[in-house]
């Protein structure tokens, strides 16, 4: 091999590159990143969500999306959950009103994540209740 | 045991069996055990198989009685108050000659001619935006509105050309700082979106009659046109009555009583 020491050099460094990430997150990267504090409604509206809150956190944007199309398309407006209890299917009059605080629970993981969905370029965000 | 091919069958047939039933019996309980998650109409919703509007004009003659009607739609909707040609309206008021070309007539009654006309979608029974609209964001209802699915809108104004009634708007711009008071319990439109009246179909949802319907004091009346004694039908019945371009073959689901 004329350029054995160099290409071999090169490789290590290239692998090096594409496994940077990888192990970055195992190491502290993964040990670095700290869940966000919501802020959860305050009584009287610490109740119960819509449904349970594990759920919620890994499902929110698809039950969202149901909920668009249910109550837009096809004039559903009463959602009943798992538990048998009845909700108006309304993002601004049934979510927002009791997380009445979009900057400190809405934005909170949104941000953290990288993700901009565009609700609130159309949906008002609830005023004033800080 | 014997391995015959008979008693092979007989095996996985019993056991498919088995499966089937068990699985259903396994359905059946948990049905019992709690209902949802589902949806449903609420039960205070309004409806009907085809929802009509009537205007009587005779009660709202100029463009100060058509006002109040425009006021409560644009509050309750969110609509904007733009004053360029770039405005948003989903119900205004205009002339004779402009409402209704087609049957414009030489020597109009005065009276007519200078009458103002409250104007909005039609809800039309053959929707000419809904066949256009590339990715069904208008769409009929089996109620007959004509709704529109914001969040589906691309903005590509297929439906506006295809409008004959004009009752479609552009949001060429953000329409957020030109709404006075904000209603927080319905959303605003953003940029690149067309917009129109959507006959109040949340209020009727919802239970609650449309917003110009209730502000006119008993001008405009609504209700289902395939129910024979309905308040729509009753007054379709003991007056005169037209509706705009009657030629095109739409169908309006609004009529003007003359």
């Amino acid at each position: 091999m004329q350029y054995g020491g160099k290409i071999v050099i090169g490789l290590v460094i290239f692998v090096g590159l594409l496994l940077l990430p990888t192990v970055y997150d195992l190491g502290a990267g993964s040990a670095g990143y700290k869940q966000p504090k919501l802020q959860m409604p305050a009584p009287p509206n610490d109740k119960n969500c819509v449904e349970d809150t594990e759920w919620m956190r890994k499902n929110h944007m698809q039950l969202l999306n149901d909920w668009r199309d249910w109550v837009v398309r096809d004039g559903k407006t009463v959602y009943v959950n798992s538990h048998g209890e009845e909700f108006e299917i309304s993002l601004q009059n049934t979510c927002m009103k009791c997380h009445n605080d979009k900057e400190q629970f809405c934005d909170k993981c949104h941000e953290t994540a990288e993700v901009t969905p565009y609700c609130w370029d159309c949906h008002l965000a609830p005023k004033g209740a800080k | 045991m014997n391995k015959s091919r008979r008693n092979f069958l007989k095996l996985a047939g019993g056991a498919a069996a088995g499966l089937c039933f068990g699985s259903a019996g396994v359905a059946l309980a948990s049905e019992g055990a709690h209902r949802g998650p589902y949806v449903e109409e609420s039960p205070k919703a309004f409806t009907a198989k085809r929802w009509a509007m009537v205007v009587d004009t005779r009660k709202l003659k100029t463009a100060e009685d058509i006002q109040p009607l425009v006021d409560a739609c644009h509050s309750v909707h969110n609509v904007p108050d733009i004053p360029t040609k770039q405005d948003i309206k989903w119900i205004w008021s205009d002339t004779y000659e402009h409402g209704f070309p087609t049957t414009e007539n030489n020597h109009l009654s005065e009276d007519v001619e200078h009458r103002a006309f409250a104007l909005l979608c039609n809800h039309c029974e053959n929707p000419p935006c809904v066949r256009v609209c590339p990715t069904q964001a208008t769409f009929q209802r089996p109620d007959g509105i004509v709704m529109m699915d914001f969040h589906r809108c691309i903005g590509c104004r297929y439906c506006m050309a295809g409008c004959p009634f004009g009752a479609r708007s552009f949001n060429f711009q953000d329409p957020r700082p030109f709404i006075k008071k904000e209603n927080p319990e319905f959303p605003t439109r953003m940029r690149g979106v067309v917009e129109k009246c959507t006959f109040c179909s949340e209020r009727l949802d919802n239970g609650q009659m449309p917003a110009c319907v209730e502000a006119s004091k008993g001008a405009v009346l609504f209700g289902d046109l395939t129910d024979k004694d309905s308040e729509v039908r009753k007054a379709l019945r003991e007056n005169f009555t037209i509706r705009r371009k009657p030629s095109l073959g739409t169908e309006p689901g609004v009529y003007y009583i003359i």
